[in-house]
């Protein structure tokens, strides 16, 4: 695999209402992870701790849907500074686990997890400005901002990650991706 | 009685199908793959899910639930009827909540499986996150609402011992779900649990202790492939 380019593809990555499962994922391509930094350079990642984008990056891979207000800027910053989107796993696709909580009132989650809590010593619901505010529902991606392509799975398989990886390098589209490595657990 | 046959085309390919037979059948019984998600063996077609659609002419129609007729010209594999049938799938997905990754039926899921078949990344529509219930009071079964599909395949292959319904629907339009009579001794029985987790299709009804037994990789569409 070379960059048409000729030179590394910039690559941003983040967890918004995600477990890192997704990032650990693209960590379990074992031995081609050699491969990948020779082509791959991250800016603005959890891989190599860039926490503010210093450039303009090619791919953008989003872990997780939108749960609070930091999870809303940090999404469209995204959108802003890479050219391709991509929604990582079911969280970023379909809102996944944190969904759950979809239906349930904003203030009946803060009373059951604040205050009725049995291991609680205080009951206090946390009021700090510094605080991002809870969106009532978990919110996937591609219903914040335009996304351009999804890698479905709970995380999505190593080798689907790879395959992604290799045809956005080559210039195609996700379209065309293989779906024997497509699970949606 | 004599069975008499009769001509029908299917994608171009010529088939003599049983007189009174269904299009699904008579493709069945000649290897031509026609979706079905509702159908299940023997049990009468109910034409609730829809994915089994051809187009006859210029209309478009469920294989399941209409009969041959002779000289039909059928047609099944069309990029067309491809993409209405995947916009069906992932209408199912976003009407109910579907949490594949905590899904006990997850690799042994049909609705799962026509997807993966069906290539679906993400479904095309808004998801709904209707608000709907787990029940959990019955001692062996345990109905999950969020995945119900109202195929109606509970209603007409689980009955009591002496062959009258035990589930059954109550509301209607979106608010319809699925209902067991809970009064009915055969209802609560621990064979009518696992013959209903095996006749539906997702993972709308458990039988309590048997979540996620088979490892994946060991799971029926991990085996048989998808995609
Ligand atoms: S029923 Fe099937 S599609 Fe629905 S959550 Fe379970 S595995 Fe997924
Ligand atoms: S519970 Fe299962 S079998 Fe019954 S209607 Fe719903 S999806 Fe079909």
């Amino acid at each position: 695999m070379s960059t048409e380019m000729g030179r590394k593809w910039i690559v941003a990555t983040t967890s918004l209402a995600g477990c890192f499962g997704c990032h650990m994922s693209l960590l379990d391509i074992d031995e081609k992870i050699f491969e990948l930094v020779k082509i791959v350079e991250f800016n603005k990642s959890p891989f190599d701790d860039t926490k503010e984008f210093s450039m303009e990056c090619d791919i953008g891979l989003v872990e997780g849907g939108c749960c609070n207000s930091d999870n809303v800027r940090v999404l469209r910053l995204f959108r802003k500074h890479c050219k391709i989107l991509i929604s990582v796993g079911q969280c970023a696709i379909t809102g996944g686990l944190p969904a759950m909580r979809n239906g349930i009132p904003v203030k009946e989650l803060f009373q059951e997890s604040y205050c009725n809590n049995l291991t609680l010593a205080n009951s206090l619901i946390p009021n700090d400005e510094e605080l991002p505010l809870l969106l009532d529902r978990i919110y996937p991606c591609h219903e914040v901002v335009q996304v351009d392509g999804f890698l479905p799975g709970c995380p999505p398989r190593a080798d689907l990650l790879w395959e992604a990886l290799n045809l956005l390098i080559a210039g195609k589209s996700l379209g065309k991706i293989s779906m024997k490595n497509v699970k949606y657990d | 009685m004599e069975q008499s046959y009769i001509q029908i085309t299917i994608d171009g390919r010529e088939i003599m199908a049983k007189e009174g037979q269904s299009i699904v059948e008579a493709a069945r019984d000649h290897g031509v793959v026609i979706p079905t998600l509702c159908d299940f063996k023997s049990l009468p077609p109910a034409g609730t899910c829809r994915v089994c659609m051809v187009q006859i002419g210029g209309r478009i129609v469920p294989g399941c639930t209409t009969p041959v007729s002779f000289g039909m010209v059928i047609l099944n594999d069309t990029d067309d009827l491809r993409n209405l049938r995947k916009g069906l799938i992932e209408m199912l997905f976003v009407e109910g909540n579907h949490m594949c990754p905590t899904c006990e039926k997850s690799g042994n899921c049909e609705l799962q499986n026509l997807a993966y078949q069906y290539g679906m990344l993400v479904p095309r529509f808004p998801f709904l996150f209707p608000h709907r219930k787990i029940e959990s009071h019955l001692p062996h079964l345990l109905i999950e609402h969020n995945r119900c599909i109202q195929c109606l395949r509970c209603v007409r292959g689980v009955k009591a011992k002496d062959g009258h319904e035990i589930f059954g629907f109550i509301q209607r339009g979106i608010n319809i779900r699925v209902t067991i009579d809970s009064t009915d001794p055969d209802a609560l029985t621990e064979e009518t649990a696992q013959k209903a987790m095996d006749i539906c299709p997702v993972g709308a009804l458990i039988k309590k202790k048997t979540g996620f037994k088979l490892p994946i990789g060991k799971r029926r569409y991990d085996v048989n492939g998808n995609g």
